[in-house]
């Protein structure tokens, strides 16, 4: 401790004027700073905000924004660019709260038709059928179908994706085995057990294990419904310890664990694009937006070396998911006709050739226009992957995925408020088993009384 | 006095050559030995992830995400530069201004309640320090509905006099208790004789109180520009365009489709950058701060 050996040798009203003055300038700097909002619009712009997932193409669409500003000059653009579980909690309590915020909000085909019945969304059907040239039509059929309430579209979409198996092909080679047209689940165990090779670091498949309804929900949930189960029967049984989703998730988390990437129980997305791109592992079940990142060279080292096959079945046609992120405007936007021009600017034809010509050809938005797959460039370098993805898209539907009807909309989750919290803690129990903390059994178990408890409202809404 | 202890220790503390054999002399300089392997051990495990995260931010995305890990690698600025070139500034700018404004208003209160619980307690001044640190104890996230919902209807979302309040409050709970612990330390016959002196209460508080406990103030206010400037939650929930500071950045960095461990790292460097060189400007006050009052 110090105490000053002649406070009065320096008096501080001598130094006083002096600290303050600066203290007090640099206050008034900040001050003036923070009351003219650090930067704010001009005052003949009207300013929106669009909130968006911070994926590859989003980001792409913020650093084509200028071009926008030059053709609307009246309008300026902000961004707010946060991770898919921050901007889904984000946009979620802006608009179910009428926050505000945002003029502009980045949502899904999970969100959009309970948005819309709670009267949240703008019903964008009016802006489409004024706005000439924005070829609605020209949306794949069932992305339209997914974002449409009442037969009107409340969401338009920015891209599309369904999901499929790619396969490294010079693995396949090199182990001596062939692909074929269009798997079932047991060719594919077969497969990743052929192709599983420790030694070299190279895992026979990667199959997302990180708990999470968006994460391992998502593919499970199709591979269950392949295999004849899924969450609820038409009358809102659940059937999760039904002998076919058993039967499927047994299967799923036995190919994980004994041919899949290593720590599977906290692989998702993000580490299974990392594996795949960098050779770590023969094949990979997921969305096929993967394509804009492992066919991108600058980031992938098995980029053109890949194949793709629908997703594997088993008692079905088809297996593959469908979601799409698409823009909304919120009710409570004071600017719609701002946010309408900036969201058909971004969800038109144009703007897919402008990604094409100034960015490239891989990285443009796939999924969402049927044209995008007429555009001979495109079309060119996506020789491998367009087709499957088309046909992937085309083909996600309940009646080509599921084995019986179920009450609700959706293929990879459940269409109702309550399942992303239903979806997060049955992935926790299918985590813990595929971590081998708890059998397969216990996990279905748990999960079945979870889905019973959200089971009980709708099954009582029946009665009524 | 110290050095009249350590002379005066028993012989087996200092250490006595001749007492000791070659064998316990040999033991002692291998413990010795292995403790500073052991010690360099940690220290490295503890300062990887900050290695890692400063090579990361160095390397294009493929390396970063290259599996075994690349250590020898081409350097690249790519990654700052594209921090850099996105509008970073906006978020500094905000991250300063809320740290810096919440950390003086802090400070201005904290000192005088401090002062008064310390200096001059009254029956209830447990009751009130008590009451103060209670505010600390519920989860950020239990409140934070109903503060969203406050702040939209205030119409004070996406500002940043919002993060300021909720900073100061935030943060003077634990300033209160610190300066209080530093207040405590200061000798009373001092005060009596700065009163004896005729020294009014304004007086003794500006020459004779705050310089003594310098120190503490030091500490107090880099701890609450530390927690202020790393703070993630109220912001990623309350501010959008206008206010948003640099821990959402570094969240917007992030991507779940797509490598981004390279940008992260690079953001990440540049938002460490402010408080390290905070700390260590205050070094010596913040040593002789940590070593006196609260956290001794």
């Amino acid at each position: 401790m110090r105490i000053p050996t002649h406070p009065s040798a320096h008096p501080p009203e001598a130094r006083a004027p002096r600290p303050r003055g600066r203290a007090l300038a640099a206050l008034a700097a900040v001050g003036a700073l923070v009351l003219t909002g650090c930067g704010s619009a001009d005052a003949s712009e009207e300013e929106i905000v669009v909130a968006i997932v911070a994926n590859p193409q989003m980001q792409d669409a913020i650093s084509l924004e200028e071009k926008f500003e030059a053709e609307h000059p009246d309008v300026n653009v902000r961004f707010v660019s946060l991770p898919e579980n921050e901007a889904r909690a984000k946009i979620t309590a802006s608009v179910a709260t009428g926050g505000g915020e945002f003029d502009v909000v980045m949502i899904s085909n999970y969100e959009t038709p309970t948005w819309a019945e709670n009267g949240w969304i703008e019903n964008l059907q009016p802006y489409i059928d004024r706005t000439e040239g924005y070829d609605d039509a020209d949306f794949i059929s069932s992305i339209r179908s997914a974002l449409s309430y009442e037969g009107d579209m409340h969401s338009v979409p920015f891209y599309g994706e369904s999901s499929f198996l790619v396969y490294n092909k010079e693995l396949f080679d090199k182990a001596g085995v062939t692909m074929p047209e269009k798997p079932s689940w047991t060719q594919v165990q077969q497969l990743a057990a052929k192709l599983d090779d420790p030694a070299n670091d190279v895992s026979g498949i990667c199959l997302r294990g990180l708990a999470g309804w968006g994460e391992v929900m998502a593919p499970l949930t199709t591979v269950m419904n392949t295999y004849g189960g899924g969450w609820f029967d038409q009358d809102w049984n659940p059937t999760l310890t039904s002998p076919e989703t058993t039967r499927a998730v047994n299967d799923y988390v036995s190919l994980v664990q004994e041919h899949g990437q290593a720590g599977p129980a906290t692989s998702g997305y993000g580490d299974c694009i990392t594996l795949y791109s960098q050779g770590q592992t023969a094949m990979w079940y997921d969305a096929t937006a993967m394509v804009s990142t492992i066919e991108d060279p600058s980031s992938s080292t098995v980029a053109g070396k890949n194949g793709y096959v629908p997703a594997p079945t088993m008692d079905t046609e088809a297996a593959g998911w469908l979601y799409s992120w698409s823009l909304a405007i919120p009710s409570t936007s004071e600017h719609k006709d701002a946010a309408w021009d900036f969201v058909s600017w971004m969800t038109d034809k144009d703007y897919i050739k402008l990604v094409g010509n100034e960015i490239g050809w891989e990285r443009i938005p796939p999924g969402s226009r049927y044209s995008t797959y007429e555009i001979p460039e495109y079309r060119e370098i996506s020789q491998a992957y367009a087709e499957p993805t088309l046909t992937a898209m085309n083909n996600a539907t309940q009646e080509n995925t599921m084995t019986h009807p179920v009450p609700y909309e959706g293929i990879q989750f459940v269409a109702i408020p309550e399942f992303q919290d239903l979806g997060t803690r049955v992935g926790q129990q299918i985590s813990a088993a595929i971590a081998g903390q708890i059998t397969v059994e216990e996990a279905l178990q748990q999960s079945q009384a979870y889905a019973e408890d959200v089971a009980a409202v709708y099954q009582r809404e029946n009665r009524e | 006095m110290t050095t009249e202890t350590l002379t005066t220790a028993p012989p087996t503390s200092t250490g006595t050559p001749k007492s000791a054999g070659p064998a316990g002399q040999g033991g002692r300089r291998v413990r010795s030995a292995a403790l500073t392997v052991f010690t360099w051990i940690v220290a490295l495990v503890f300062f990887m992830p900050v290695l890692w995260m400063v090579l990361s931010s160095f390397k294009q995305e493929a390396d970063a995400a290259s599996s075994p890990p690349k250590f020898f690698f081409v350097p690249t600025l790519d990654q700052y530069a594209a921090i850099l070139g996105s509008g970073a500034g906006g978020y500094f700018l905000n991250s300063a201004i809320a740290t810096l404004v919440s950390t003086l208003i802090v400070l201005l209160l904290a000192i005088p309640a401090a002062y008064a619980v310390s200096i001059r307690p009254v029956q209830k001044t447990q009751d009130v320090l008590f009451f103060f640190i209670s505010t600390r104890m519920l989860p950020v996230v239990a409140v934070i509905v109903p503060i969203y919902v406050v702040a939209g209807r205030l119409r004070v979302l996406d500002n940043v006099w919002t993060l300021i309040f909720l900073y100061t409050a935030m943060n003077l709970p634990l300033a209160v208790w610190m300066m209080r612990s530093f207040f405590q330390e200061v000798p009373k016959e001092v005060l009596e004789a700065a009163q004896m002196d005729g020294a009014s209460l304004m007086t003794t508080m500006r020459t004779i109180l705050l310089p003594m406990v310098a120190p503490g103030v030091a500490s107090t206010a880099l701890l609450c520009v530390i927690f202020a400037w790393n703070e993630f939650f109220f912001a990623l929930n309350l501010t959008a365009v206008n206010a948003a500071t640099v821990p959402v950045m570094l969240v917007s960095t992030m991507t779940s489709e797509g490598l981004f461990l390279a940008r992260l790292s690079a953001a990440s460097v540049l938002a460490s950058l402010p408080v390290v060189i905070a700390g260590w400007i205050a070094q010596k006050q913040l040593v002789r701060g940590l070593s006196m009052g609260a956290i001794k």
